[in-house]
């Protein structure tokens, strides 16, 4: 393509509004095409964490990229966003989780992304109110957490207000080569079409290994200090990395407006806005048993969101060869917040024929996949 | 959990107001265990709130008294946290959380106060016109106090009586609903002489204080506490000093129960059909909870309830009861016209008039053209404490915003007793519950 390319981006989550900001900043036109409104998808439903997650070297290559890109983006975001640089602690129940978390240390390294493991003594000054009896933490010091909504609405209008991204609220029927047609009967064509659509992204794309991967949080009221860092137990891994089976795993979150957000849960059951009520159970005892003091602390609201999961944990960023000018930018179960901003720079490298930060090739959205276990 | 609590019961009935116990006398009539959930630290709901019986209407004595020889079981300080399904909520019974199974529920929940956001909505001193009542049946004093009144619909009369009697400087009783409004409801009242009656027999108790219709506030003012309100009286502007404002936008059904236990809604009530059967097998509603309509047919709702989960269908179908039922909803549709909020008060509050006061979110911080779920994610708004009970409504009248489903729980129950009911804590319900474990 000659000069600025004309870029439509679908989906106006976090990873579709990052992305039109990179794009509308390397000097491309955007459209950005949204069925509803900024933020509202599984980013309006997500914990938003910023993480250094290592389940396979490629995952923690874009994480620490991503996390190193919010950290030049924060300062400019405003307050609502609520970026907040707590870090994490990955809690080892025993000694035999302590001694698997330092085995992690290596890789962190690798990726220069500062970490230590603490003993028990340590763990306790950072948080004392865990539960007595554990064997320490994985410490990730430049770990954060933020508000994603606030954040893809600031995202949105700071595209808009560079005068080459247009927003557009309509819903897309069916891609074609370099064409994107509308529920309204219209066609728009456009060099480069980036699918950042989450879940309902092979409603569009059909072939796409994306299913729903269902997830309760609930929200309690306001106890500044209780949570100091952002806590997930080691076990975390585990449950975000086997498919199948509902699981749930303790993972905790010190909001900026005193209030803790309490997950996780994971679950194949399609789009189904129900509560689990029985999981969700499982998943405040979980909570409470690794932290006692939330046992008193009251439960404002729950909600449940959908993550975009992939059967090999990675995300699906790069050109989809079966349609002509179609990217994907999708498929980021739970990491979708972390990764935005290096998804984001994959992309605008991508179709501006620039070297990427770091090697795209894991994140083909062609790859070979294992086979998916499917949701009823 | 030693369990007399938990004992499963026949029907079980959220709320002991008119039509809640009208509903439960009825189902123990036909034999049936009945236990009432009730919030309140006595039964009686809100319009009948009371610290001595012996200050009670006499009708209202007569039902509680015959709650009592029916045995009827009422469970006072009990809030329903959440619903397991139809059959099973999660209760909190003073404290104790505990499960509570029953064959059928009956929704009794009521309605409460709207409030539109004006200047200084929110200062100390301004409290809602039920509000206020409330406060002084709870042992507030108002001795001597300048209080003005300004709402709208049949609960300003009471009120402004309750407090004239308490001994305050009542300053003014203003209805925003115009004379001539006011004056055809009065009429259509003929056909109910004890209603008007008792309308005489208010404005007697406060007969010293102006009552002046297509009147309300503009605004409250005052540093850290209510001074004055700035009042529009029939195309006037005036400021009156104050010490406290009594004021709301009259009512609006209380449905949060019935969302969570799954009820489809219409607009903003409880769906029933002939019966007062909801969207959902075996539960059923009555009273103004379905919509506003006031104690006389919420009685003869919860009549028709009690019979109809007591499994006599028949009974509920009958003629009397369906008149006095239809009768009710009739007068629910000329006071909800008589009293719609006029659209001068849908434009009172400025860009810096808070909206949501859990979060403070100002009228100036939402785009009309947004939705409630939109102006949630965006600003906070309705994220608080109340989520969303005061602001919700509001924001429908104002914008015209379909409002957000209730999620559970209700009423903020502490994780720790939450989590374990929701749980297969108790070897009796891995009995009871079986397979389909992780799966909805």
């Amino acid at each position: 393509m000659a000069g600025a390319p004309d870029v439509i981006v679908i989906g106006a989550g976090l990873v579709g509004t990052m992305t039109a900001l990179g794009l509308v900043e390397a000097g491309a036109s955007v459209t950005l095409i949204e069925a509803a409104f900024p933020g509202g998808g599984s980013t309006g439903a997500a914990m938003g964490h910023i993480v250094a997650m290592d389940d396979s070297p490629a995952q923690l290559a874009l994480c620490a990229h991503s996390r190193k890109r919010w950290g030049q983006l924060a300062a400019s975001l405003p307050s609502s966003g609520e970026v907040d640089r707590c870090g994490t602690l990955w809690i080892a129940a025993d000694d035999a989780e302590l001694d698997a978390g330092r085995g992690r240390l290596a890789g962190y390294a690798n990726h220069h992304v500062n970490a230590e493991a603490v003993d028990a003594r340590a763990l306790y000054q950072l948080e004392p109110q865990l539960r007595p009896g554990l064997a320490g933490a994985l410490h990730v010091p430049g770990d954060a957490v933020c508000y994603p909504p606030a954040i893809a609405r600031a995202l949105t209008d700071r595209a808009a207000a560079s005068g080459r991204c247009v927003m557009l609220r309509a819903r897309v029927q069916a891609l074609a080569p370099q064409a994107v047609h509308l529920s309204d009967g219209a066609t728009m064509r456009a060099d480069a079409i980036v699918v950042a659509a989450g879940v309902a992204s092979p409603d569009l794309v059909p072939g796409l290994p994306i299913v729903p991967r269902k997830g309760h949080l609930v929200i309690s009221d306001r106890h500044p200090g209780m949570v100091r860092h952002q806590l997930v137990e080691l076990g975390y891994l585990q449950s975000a990395h086997t498919f199948g089976a509902a699981s749930v795993a303790f993972n905790v979150q010190p909001r900026r407006t005193g209030q803790v957000l309490i997950g996780s849960s994971r679950e194949l059951v399609g789009c189904n806005m129900q509560i689990n009520r029985e999981l969700l159970g499982a998943m405040l005892r979980r909570a409470t048993d690794f932290l006692p003091a939330l046992r008193r602390v009251r439960a404002l609201r729950t909600w449940v969101g959908f993550r975009p999961a992939t059967p090999d944990k990675l995300p699906l960023i790069g050109r989809w060869p079966a349609i002509d000018g179609v990217w994907i930018a999708a498929g980021h179960e739970g990491l979708g917040i972390t990764m935005a901003t290096g998804t984001a720079d994959l992309i605008v490298a991508g179709i501006l024929g620039r070297q990427p930060p770091i090697n795209a090739d894991p994140f083909l959205p062609d790859r070979p996949m294992p086979a998916m276990a499917h949701a009823g | 959990m030693n369990g007399s609590r938990g004992v499963a019961v026949d029907v079980l009935v959220v709320g002991a107001g008119p039509a809640g116990l009208s509903a439960a006398i009825t189902a123990a009539e036909h034999g049936k265990r009945v236990l009432v959930l009730d919030q309140g630290l006595r039964p009686g709901g809100q319009i009948w709130r009371h610290r001595d019986a012996a200050a009670l209407p006499v009708g209202a004595r007569a039902m509680l008294e015959r709650a009592r020889t029916t045995g009827v079981r009422i469970a006072s300080g009990a809030r329903v946290v959440d619903a397991i399904s139809a059959g099973e909520l999660i209760v909190d019974f003073r404290g104790r959380v505990d499960r509570q199974r029953s064959g059928a529920l009956i929704i009794a929940t009521g309605a409460k106060e709207r409030f539109l956001p004006f200047p200084g909505w929110t200062l100390p001193g301004v409290v809602g016109v039920g509000g206020l009542q409330a406060l002084l049946k709870s042992g507030l004093s108002l001795s001597g106090a300048r209080v003005v009144i300004a709402g709208t619909g049949p609960l300003l009369f009471p009120v402004a009586a309750t407090v004239a009697r308490a001994g305050a400087e009542l300053l003014l009783v203003a209805e925003q609903a115009s004379w001539s409004g006011l004056a055809a409801f009065g009429a259509r009242l003929v056909s109910k002489p004890m209603a008007l009656r008792q309308a005489v027999v208010y404005r007697w108790a406060f007969r010293n204080a102006p009552l002046r219709t297509s009147s309300w506030v503009t605004a409250a003012e005052g540093y850290g506490r209510l001074r004055r309100v700035i009042m529009h009286e029939r195309g006037r502007s005036s400021v009156i000093d104050c010490d406290w404002l009594a004021t709301g936008a009259g009512l609006v059904p209380n449905t949060e129960v019935a969302q969570v236990v799954g009820c489809a809604l219409d607009v903003d009530a409880i769906r029933v059909d002939a019966l007062q059967a909801t969207s959902v097998a075996g539960v059923w509603a009555a009273g103004e909870c379905t919509g506003v309509k006031g104690d006389a047919a919420a009685i003869a709702e919860g009549a028709v309830a009690g019979h109809a989960a007591a499994g006599e269908e028949s009974t509920a179908n009958g003629r009397a009861l369906q008149r006095d039922r239809d009768a009710g909803r009739g007068f629910a549709k000329r006071l909800a016209a008589t009293f719609a909020p006029r659209a001068e008060l849908l434009q009172l509050a400025h860009a810096d008039t808070v909206i949501c006061r859990c979060e403070d979110v100002r009228r100036g911080d939402i785009d009309p053209a947004w939705t409630q779920r939109q102006a949630k994610l965006w600003t906070r708004m309705g994220m608080g404490e109340c989520q969303g009970a005061v602001c919700g409504p509001a924001c429908a009248a104002l914008f015209n915003w379909e409002q957000n489903v209730a999620r559970p729980p209700i009423g903020a129950p502490r994780c720790g007793e939450w989590g374990e009911e929701l749980g297969e804590t108790r070897d009796e319900r891995r009995e009871t519950r079986g397979g389909g474990a992780l799966s909805s």
